[in-house]
């Protein structure tokens, strides 16, 4: 049975090229980009070329790029980083951020509220942050923002420019997940007025096991991980070369392709939307243009979204749910109830996300099956009338 | 590559929840259970038919992930044929027993699979008008109560 992929928002298969790029960096360029000696001094170069290439992509300097392991870290260090270091002083303890970001900055900012003060913004039914709402939250006391640039859930790709300019003009540093978006939506953080960033390797085809932190030049930052020097003080830990080589080069291959890839994507995004809107009791979550190229999230009535992805994937087609039961807490997606979707309305959901390897074929397919297997569970539910 | 939910759920769970035994729905049945609550995205309706004091017919329709499917599928098997008494004696170890097992995160379905049985034992008792056993007096009101608290929980989304 053809195995179908579609759920490349959760991760990505490494790019040949990128696996090819890595190769050198295990056995034979193998060195500590500490070590002042020949084999450390290679990796060093292919780490700060590596740096070149990353920063580029997003009009940063070099020197304000950090490289860390995961989008997870480059979180935890955006907001713990910068709110630990108290940039206004003690008496200012207030953070701001969205109610649909990632469990990554939701749970570090639950976990910053012991001695800091957060707020979360709301959001519409399309998942769109209103940038007037920002400002309204800002006070002397707020010291940074946080608004993840494209929803990993929803799709939803924020006005991240103009919250941008609302905390360059309040003086309050602007972070944001690029998770998403990074590699699939131009960023320039200077035009954005972004301060830190937060983007990842394994999203864009690179491996797992590497992310990276922007920070603008002059922003301090307490590192998450004491030690041994390395990223500038910022990150203690011997530098995972052939995984940052491996993310330098999936950035290169996005730098040429993202365009392209961007319109392919879109046209079959929106060729399963139109087909899955058809079965009956269908709905699109996000915003239905300001979303990924990549993203379709939907819902249906009376469906449970865990029994739904386990059908298709017997069926070889792998999407995943914002069910509360595929959880591991028993609870239905926040992002999913932050939109003003009810629970019951929630567990019916469905994210499909497409990416490099995805053809027009593997979509046809989807539109194929799901209409049946949505009639086959809804068959054995009680509310049937279907 | 690994066969589907293999780290989750049993080859028992996944062959009830491929094909499951006896779903639908007993228009005349003696007994009808309702257990659960949309919202926490779990609903089971049970039916039973009886004859001679045994439960001769009885079918399921499940709103749920695998595990409910499953436990409600895995129910029927177990109490079918069954006369009233012994099952009432089913409990969920029965059923995450009959399944192999379960993750321990999952295992309140199978306590929703047993309390819709015994709701729809309770309600055939209530509809031919039949002396109520102690014990499922007593089973039905803390159904009743949980279901309750529930719905009082939920009841802005309801």
């Amino acid at each position: 049975m053809k195995k179908i992929y579609l759920d490349y928002a959760a991760t990505t298969p490494v790019d040949s090229k990128v696996l090819k790029a890595m190769q050198p960096y295990f056995s034979k360029d193998f060195g500590n980009t500490m070590s002042l000696h020949s084999f450390g001094q290679s990796a060093k170069v292919a780490l700060e070329n590596s740096r070149n290439t990353v920063a580029d992509f997003i009009n940063a300097k070099p020197n304000e790029i950090i490289f860390t392991s995961s989008a997870t870290e480059s979180n935890n260090t955006a907001l713990k980083g910068v709110a630990l270091n108290m940039p206004k002083g003690g008496y200012a303890r207030h953070i701001i951020i969205s109610s649909i970001e990632h469990p990554c900055i939701a749970e570090t900012a639950k976990w910053l509220s012991r001695g800091y003060k957060v707020t979360k913004v709301p959001v519409d039914k399309y998942g769109m942050v209103n940038p007037k709402d920002i400002e309204k939250e800002i006070k002397p006391e707020t010291i940074l923002v946080s608004v993840i640039h494209a929803s990993n859930e929803i799709g939803t790709i924020q006005n991240i420019a103009e919250i941008g300019r609302i905390c360059r003009k309040r003086g309050v540093y602007f972070h944001t997940d690029a998770s998403q978006s990074f590699g699939k939506v131009p960023i320039d953080v200077k035009k954005m007025n972004i301060d830190v960033l937060t983007a990842s390797s394994h999203k864009i085809y690179g491996p797992k096991g590497a992310g990276l932190l922007y920070v603008r030049e002059g922003i301090k930052l307490v590192p998450l991980l004491h030690g041994g020097g390395q990223e500038n003080g910022l990150r203690g830990s011997t530098v995972n070369v052939p995984a940052i080589v491996g993310f330098a080069k999936s950035v290169e291959i996005c730098k040429k392709e993202m365009k392209s890839e961007s319109v392919r994507l879109e046209k079959l995004r929106d060729k399963l939307i139109k087909n899955v809107l058809k079965i009956e009791d269908s709905h699109l979550n996000g915003h239905p243009q300001k979303r990924l190229s990549n993203n379709a999230n939907f819902w249906f009535s009376f469906i449970e979204g865990e029994s739904l992805i386990i059908q298709l994937d017997l069926k070889g087609i792998a999407v995943s749910t914002g069910s509360a039961c595929s959880s591991f807490k028993l609870e239905p997606s926040h992002v999913l109830l932050a939109i003003g979707l009810k629970p019951q309305e929630a567990h019916g959901s469905l994210r499909v996300s497409l990416g490099r390897y995805t053809t027009e074929k593997d979509i046809d397919c989807l539109i194929d099956i799901l209409p049946g297997t949505v009639r086959k569970i809804r068959k054995i539910s009680p509310f049937k009338n279907f | 590559m690994v066969n589907t939910c293999s780290t989750l759920y049993t080859k028992e769970v996944m062959r009830h929840f491929k094909k499951p035994h006896n779903y639908g729905k007993i228009k005349d049945a003696d007994g009808v259970g309702k257990v659960g609550n949309i919202v926490c995205g779990d609903v089971m309706h049970l039916y039973i038919k009886i004859k001679n004091n045994i439960i001769k017919e009885i079918k399921f329709e499940t709103f749920g992930c695998v595990a409910a499917i499953s436990t409600s599928s895995v129910i029927t098997d177990l109490a079918k044929g069954k006369t009233i008494e012994e099952a009432l004696k089913i409990e969920k170890r029965d059923v995450i027993k009959s399944l192999g097992g379960l993750p321990s995160i999952k295992y309140h379905c199978s306590v929703l699979a047993v309390d819709a049985l015994n709701e729809a034992i309770y309600d055939y008792f209530v509809k031919s008008r039949k002396l109520i056993p102690k014990d499922l007096k007593i089973k039905h009101k803390k159904i009743k109560k949980d279901r309750e608290i529930i719905e009082k929980r939920y009841k802005k989304w309801l």
